[in-house]
């Protein structure tokens, strides 16, 4: 088919978050954005924790809360620090009205959205691989599918961590292990009431746990438990080098933290329903590829929009796709499909919260590489540590217990490790606050 | 709870030809084969006898994990055609 009968204003490859919320905001405009899916449905391919986030979806779907397939709301978030076998947790109860997140089955979310976004005059594509993007005088003009070529005025690629696309245009090198995540995760079914018991929550209310250590101790990686309305979602992230000549297998490591004491119980007798495994691009700021070129944005996890401090990464999926449909909207306005035009979308990231927080944990995993073997070992066990001795009654005396507690935490790190470490810090928390 | 129970858990329709191919005489010199370890699926294993690397793409969860650990840059990765693969249920 010729370029001029097989021609459309938009194409977006990849129906995650990203490209959902481009085609739905372009498609409000009075646009037919085409959003090309590989998977049988929209979210059939689609991994993560996870909980998307109340104030970026509102963005984007303003009464999603009423319409939604959403599992539950968390109210909780608990923060534990596991050792071999004992763990410390810190938990924070928010009032439930202010929650900020929804923990979904992605499977059931993405394709609310793909339907919402073909309600609003997208058109879905899918059991579609994209192969490649069609270049023309170093301008993007189109993708070719298995089947066909089609041309678009913009392609927006969404095409999650992976993009082969964003590769083959030279927006990214190729992903070093170091600046990726393994993430390994279970649903485990479990009828709802015994949720709401373990964990302490209502109906509809959800907790999230954060897991530090345990079968990741000295390796830079961490846990998660989401609660979904009559499952749990259980698994781990680990950084890809990690795993490199090791011998270690990540399935191993989930199985090994589903044993861990502090957790057991609370998947008991509960069934695994699904096994998935998923990348998280964790290179921070200064592995970001280029965003922007003649007649395409990157958008989502494919652009590396990911604050791994804080996992989050679908409201940044959503966010970025609104801005880059939003741009589209504004060349399609103007007629003009060049690289100055789409380089809005950088300049409005840039603006955005996004870009800022990627920017303030610039330092992060440079100072978390360094130091994984000292900070996810040394100090999470030191932590329990403390709380063993604080809690001991063994008839010695407490002063003597402070003494060899701190006695043994200077030995062990040395002056010379605890003042490197300390400076580390010290850094990079200047590089988060300051500058 | 071993691999192959947690992989039956998973709705997967096969292609007949493998998406994922490995440069096999790379894969001979290859010293560390971190593939083996880091496919969260178990997909490769590597067969002494026929000093090969075995592909069982039929268990791929389409990660790529192994695309970015192959020390050789010479895994030729693609995504399954678009009717086949994995499907997640819940993910």
């Amino acid at each position: 088919m010729s370029e001029e009968t097989n021609k459309t204003d938009i194409i977006i490859v990849g129906g995650g978050p990203a490209g959902l919320a481009a085609a739905v905001t372009i498609a409000r405009a009075g646009y037919k954005p085409i959003v090309i899916e590989r998977g049988t449905f929209a979210g059939s391919k689609n991994v993560f924790g996870g909980a998307i986030y109340t104030d970026a979806t509102k963005e984007i779907f303003p009464d999603f809360e009423q319409t939604a397939p959403l599992e539950r709301k968390n109210i909780e978030h608990k923060f534990a620090i596991l050792g071999e076998n004992d763990s410390t947790v810190i938990s924070y109860r928010n009032n439930p009205k202010d929650a900020v997140s929804y923990s979904v089955i992605r499977a059931k979310f993405d394709r609310w959205m793909a339907e919402e976004a073909e309600k609003a005059g997208a058109v879905i594509v899918e059991e579609t691989v994209v192969k490649e993007l069609l270049i023309d005088d170093e301008k993007v003009v189109g993708i070719r599918t298995e089947l066909e070529d089609y041309y678009a005025n913009i392609v927006i690629i969404a095409d999650g961590v992976n993009s082969l696309l964003s590769k083959q245009i030279g927006f990214r090198e190729d992903i070093k292990p170091k600046d990726v995540a393994l993430s390994v995760k279970e649903v485990i079914k479990l009828d709802k009431n015994i949720i709401n018991d373990r964990f302490l929550i209502n109906d509809d209310e959800g907790c999230i746990y954060e897991l530090f250590g345990g079968s990741m101790l000295a390796k830079l990686g961490l846990g998660f438990i989401y609660t979904n309305k009559d499952s749990i979602s259980i698994g781990l992230g680990i950084t890809l080098d990690e795993l490199d000549g090791t011998g270690i297998k990540p399935y191993e490591l989930l199985d090994k933290i589903k044993s861990h004491p502090t957790l057991a119980p609370l998947i008991k007798d509960g069934e695994t329903i699904e096994y998935s495994a998923h990348l998280i691009p964790e290179g921070g700021y200064k592995k970001l590829p280029k965003l922007s070129g003649s007649g395409v944005m990157v958008v989502g996890d494919a652009a590396m929009l990911v604050n791994n401090m804080h996992w989050e990464g679908t409201n940044l999926a959503m966010l970025s796709g609104k801005i880059a449909g939003e741009t589209a909207i504004f060349a399609l306005s103007q007629n003009d499909f060049s690289k100055e035009t789409l380089s809005k979308y950088d300049k409005e990231l840039k603006k955005s919260f996004i870009m800022k927080d990627l920017y303030t944990y610039r330092n992060l995993m440079d100072v978390m590489h360094d130091k994984k073997s000292v900070f996810m070992d040394f100090y999470f066990k030191k932590i329990n540590t403390f709380f063993e001795m604080f809690t001991s009654v063994n008839g010695i005396p407490k002063r003597k217990l402070y003494r060899t507690f701190i006695k043994d935490f200077i030995k062990e790190r040395g002056l010379c490790g605890l003042f490197s470490d300390g400076w580390s810090v010290l850094k990079l928390i200047w590089s988060i606050l300051v500058k | 709870m071993n691999l192959d129970k947690k992989l039956s858990t998973l709705k997967y329709t096969p292609d007949e030809n493998s998406h994922l191919k490995p440069t096999q005489e790379d894969c001979v010199s290859c010293k560390t084969r971190s593939c083996i370890n880091a496919c969260p699926a178990g997909v490769y294993e590597w067969l002494e006898n026929e000093n090969k690397l075995l592909v069982k793409y039929e268990n791929c969860l389409e990660c790529g994990a192994c695309r970015i650990i192959c020390a050789k840059h010479s895994l030729n990765w693609e995504y399954p055609k678009g009717t086949k693969g994995v499907t997640f249920k819940k993910g």
